[in-house]
């Protein structure tokens, strides 16, 4: 398999790289604003993510604030609490998450991690951030529209989402958010098909697939979902802004509203729902499979040992990311699509399970007879083993059909999803920042502020969403502006939302701890040694710290060996990095045995 | 050590709280015992599962991690190179995958219970529309007339085939809080909605299925204890979602029986409607008839 004893490989010739023929930057313009280098890129995606972030952050606040402590905040009418669910959902899912870690991320990482000196189509890749940020600004203007974006929930499902009795359904709010919707798709597949391709194509030498770093092949994977799945999200927008605007019927049937025939006929709400999650069901794996690659190299860097089964791995994020695409219907089994159906999409969706569980499993085990650092990206990194089993383990409750008939609409659910592919991909976002922060500026994150940030943000978000679970038990539904008088819920049930209202607001002032560090840290921080965490991947042994354009010195780096080469029986320091020749790795001296 | 300390104790909480939890399921009051019985296996499988994998990973830490959590940066071991252990990984899909069949198996068996409407289930229809809830049952013949949203009118709220004998007898509800079920009886929920997607729900019956315009959706249930029981709307259906509420009666087969005798059939709240609206045209003609006289 991989190439892991390092005294016998035979020896790679090194390649003939001339100097690469890139377009410098020459103005500022150029160099920081309008830059074609895939790193500044990253951050600019990054940024603007962060930004439309922390405006769905604050909307949390403004939801929690209603359902801890109703009837107290006159200005949360039933309206804006739809449009709050609605807008908060959205930019997580898509304008926080899906950017962040494709854009973010994937941006940063890829040419680095492959050993190339930029993304192949690098013009095409900076549109792809333009039209992304066009997209954040379409979406923010819906907020200024009279009448205000729409609130027809995340999933934006019709009628509903195009009728007068929602917010925005009947404005500008709802044609915006659509708009938006196709304007990120646009962008999202510029940046899409550099990444696969730059993957495939622009990989140095010796760097074979079945070498290459997890979090490229999560990266990779989740990528090739993005470009299959958004087109389906993409053309459902298309069609329901006809219906909304022209007054087509793709997904409007005969409907009589308040009393008044429309003239809609013949259309199917459920054609749009098998759209809607033959897209969004991917979007899960799109967010969590980057984050199973990261997650698997921090581990595996900060444990100081080889990531457990590495080709297993490999194999389960290309066998989740297949699978994701026969299950999207067990987000529709009270929907009213045909229940014979149930069967079918109950047995895929479990059967992800094993892969997933493989995976976690690998995990835990690469900590097994670790050198375990616990480091910052490290309690990062175990906090999301454990948010992400949890997360992952009421999705066994909500994929198994009849046990997702009583859950389904209610807080369970809320508690489900916001714990797997909220909380556990955004411990990944923070440990992978922290990790790589000293590569993207020279400079250490404070320490302190970090390890108040992380206990902070984990034992919070687990008491906010661990005991939302059982209010779904309880019953109580999801996208309820007030509960009034329901004699089934116990008046305890009142001061559990309460604790986890103010439980939300400290989770969330945590972060704002978090991008002071960043900022301060930019500046400030104590200057970071060339590989602070030891680690083997390529990123780390470029030229200068930060790299410059080109990432690379003269010649491109030539790879012997795979990215998991910690604590090599035989070798004098504890890592290997990927690009050392085997006649330079330090052996212990054979007169010791 | 107090990473270590603190996973554990993540785990042993959340079991406790589990334990104690005073927020469970309501009481339930159909048939759909098995949806209970099945979280309950579930809960049981990967419960274990949760528990392991956090006491492994906190036994892990406290046992090799390196320095005092704070200076991370020394070492005093080094870490153990095996790369793959394949008897392992196979050993440990086997289990996941019997873990696996054992969640799914009791599930579908009774998904296939709620797929299938038993043949003595009598037929109830629930109508949703923005923002409350109508009932209709079949009445003496027993079969539900045809109906159509195109047809539906002030006179003719759900819609029905005038024409349609089956219709005739059929008993409307206007009354959100006025649905009635008989203890015991097998019930074939017909699902409508007029304008956007709706959910019929009462948390004690545990079932729960969209109703969409355009098309007719269904489950089915036993009520098996009488009472009265809240209904809410579990799909999101624009601003006033959160007050959509209705109510459903359990009672016992006789009072059941009078209260269906008490209700007007759909022809009879029709030709009430016709003598109404008669009245009224005869009352305008009188009222013109003076103005003419008075205009004299």
């Amino acid at each position: 398999m991989v190439d892991t004893t390092p005294e016998k490989v035979e020896n790679v010739s090194p390649a003939e790289v001339p100097e690469a023929d890139l377009y410098h930057a020459h103005s500022f313009w150029t160099k920081y604003v309008f830059c074609q280098d895939a790193k500044v890129i990253a951050i600019q995606y990054s940024g603007t993510a962060v930004v439309i972030g922390m405006v769905g952050l604050v909307l949390s606040w403004l939801m929690r604030l209603q359902l801890g402590f109703p009837e107290t905040f006159s200005f949360i009418s039933p309206d804006s609490y739809l449009q709050f669910v609605t807008m908060h959902g959205m930019i997580m899912v898509i304008y926080l998450l899906t950017a962040l870690f494709l854009g973010g991320f994937g941006n940063y990482l890829i040419p680095l991690m492959v050993g190339a000196r930029d993304m192949v189509f690098p013009y095409v890749n900076m549109l792809s951030y333009w039209v992304y940020l066009l997209a954040v600004l379409i979406l923010v203007a819906s907020f200024f529209v009279p009448g205000g974006p729409t609130g027809a929930g995340w999933t934006l499902y019709p009628p509903q989402a195009i009728l007068s009795g929602t917010p925005g359904g009947s404005g500008l709010g709802i044609i915006l958010m659509l708009v938006s919707l196709a304007f990120f798709i646009i962008g999202f597949t510029m940046g899409g098909l550099n990444y696969v391709v730059t993957i495939l194509q622009a990989r140095t030498r010796g760097m074979t697939l079945m070498r290459m770093p997890l979090t490229i092949w999560g990266i990779f994977t989740a990528t090739v979902l993005a470009l299959l799945a958004f087109p389906a999200l993409f053309v459902s927008a298309i069609m329901m802004t006809l219906d909304s605007v022209l007054g087509t019927s793709f997904f409007m049937p005969a409907i009589v509203e308040f009393g008044e025939q429309l003239s809609y006929g013949g259309g199917s709400p459920i054609l749009f729902q098998h759209l809607f999650w033959f897209f969004g069901h991917p979007e899960v794996y799109i967010v969590a499979l980057p984050a199973f690659g990261i997650v698997s190299d921090l581990l595996s860097i900060h444990a100081r040992r080889h990531i457990f089964g590495y080709r297993m791995m490999v194999w389960a994020i290309v066998a989740i990311g297949a699978l994701s695409f026969v299950v999207w219907a067990h987000h529709m089994y009270v929907s009213g699509m045909n229940p014979w159906f149930g069967f079918f999409f109950a047995t895929t969706t479990l059967i992800i399970a094993v892969p997933t569980a493989i995976k976690v499993y690998n995990w835990t085990l690469t900590l097994w007879r670790g050198d375990i650092h616990l480091t910052i990206p490290m309690l990062f990194a175990i906090a999301f083993i454990i948010t992400f089993v949890n997360g992952g383990i009421t999705g066994l409750f909500l994929g198994n059909v009849i046990v997702d008939v009583p859950l389904s609409d209610t807080m369970f659910v809320v508690a489900h999803f916001h714990m797997v592919m909220g909380i556990a991909p955004i411990l990944v976002v923070f440990g992978a920042i922290y990790h790589w922060f000293p590569l993207m500026t020279g400079r250490m994150l404070n320490d302190a502020m970090g390890r108040f940030h992380f206990w902070v943000t984990f034992i919070g978000a687990y008491l906010i969403y661990f005991p939302m679970h059982y209010l779904g038990f309880v019953g109580v539904p999801r996208r309820y502006w007030s509960m009034e008088d329901t004699s089934f819920i116990p008046d305890s049930a009142a001061d559990l939302n309460a604790f986890i209202t103010v439980a939300a607001l400290i989770v969330g002032f945590a972060q704002l701890v978090f991008i002071y560090n960043i900022l301060v840290s930019v500046f400030k921080g104590k200057p970071s040694e060339r590989n602070p965490w030891k680690a083997t991947s390529l990123e780390w042994q470029t030229e200068t710290v930060p790299p410059g354009h080109g990432n690379f010195s003269k010649e491109l780096p030539v790879v012997y060996r795979w990215a998991y080469s910690f604590s090599v029986p035989g070798t004098v320091d504890d890592y290997v990095p990927q690009n050392v020749h085997p006649n330079d790795v330090k052996l212990v001296s054979p007169e010791g045995k | 050590m107090w990473v270590a300390i603190i996973v554990a104790l993540v785990a042993i909480g959340s079991l406790i709280f589990h334990l104690y939890t005073p927020w469970w399921s309501t009481e339930i009051a159909s048939n759909w015992g098995g949806m209970d019985t099945t979280i309950d296996i579930t809960f049981w499988i990967t419960g274990v599962a949760y528990i392991l994998i956090l006491l492994f990973c906190a036994y892990c830490i406290y046992r090799w991690h390196s320095g005092s959590g704070n200076s991370s940066s020394e070492s005093n071991h080094k870490a153990e190179y095996n790369p793959e252990n394949k008897k392992l990984e196979v050993w440990l899909t086997a289990i996941t995958a019997l873990g696996v069949i054992g969640l799914l198996a009791p599930g579908l068996i009774v998904w296939d219970d709620y797929v299938t409407v038993p043949e003595d289930a009598v037929q109830v229809e629930v109508m949703g529309k923005q923002w409350e809830w109508g009932y209709r049952y079949p009445g003496a013949d027993g079969k539900l007339g045809k109906s159509d949203a195109t047809l539906i009118n002030d006179d003719n709220p759900f819609g029905l085939h005038l024409d349609d004998p089956n219709g005739q007898d059929d008993i409307i509800v206007e009354d959100g809080y006025g649905m009635h079920l008989q203890l015991g009886q097998p019930v074939h929920l017909l699902l409508r909605s007029v304008d956007v997607l709706h959910n019929f729900y009462v948390p004690q019956f545990r079932a729960k299925m969209d109703m969409v315009p355009g098309m007719v959706t269904y489950y089915w249930l036993t009520p098996t204890r009488t009472g009265t029981f809240d209904v809410i709307c579990v799909e999101l259906c624009g601003t006033s979602h959160y007050s959509m509420r209705g109510g459903v009666e359990v009672v016992e087969k006789e009072a059941y029986q009078t209260w269906l005798s008490e209700q007007e059939t759909f022809a009879e709240m029709r030709a009430a409607l016709n003598k109404k609206s008669s009245e009224t045209s005869r009352m305008a003609m009188n009222s013109q008839f003076k103005d003419k006289v008075t205009q004299r």
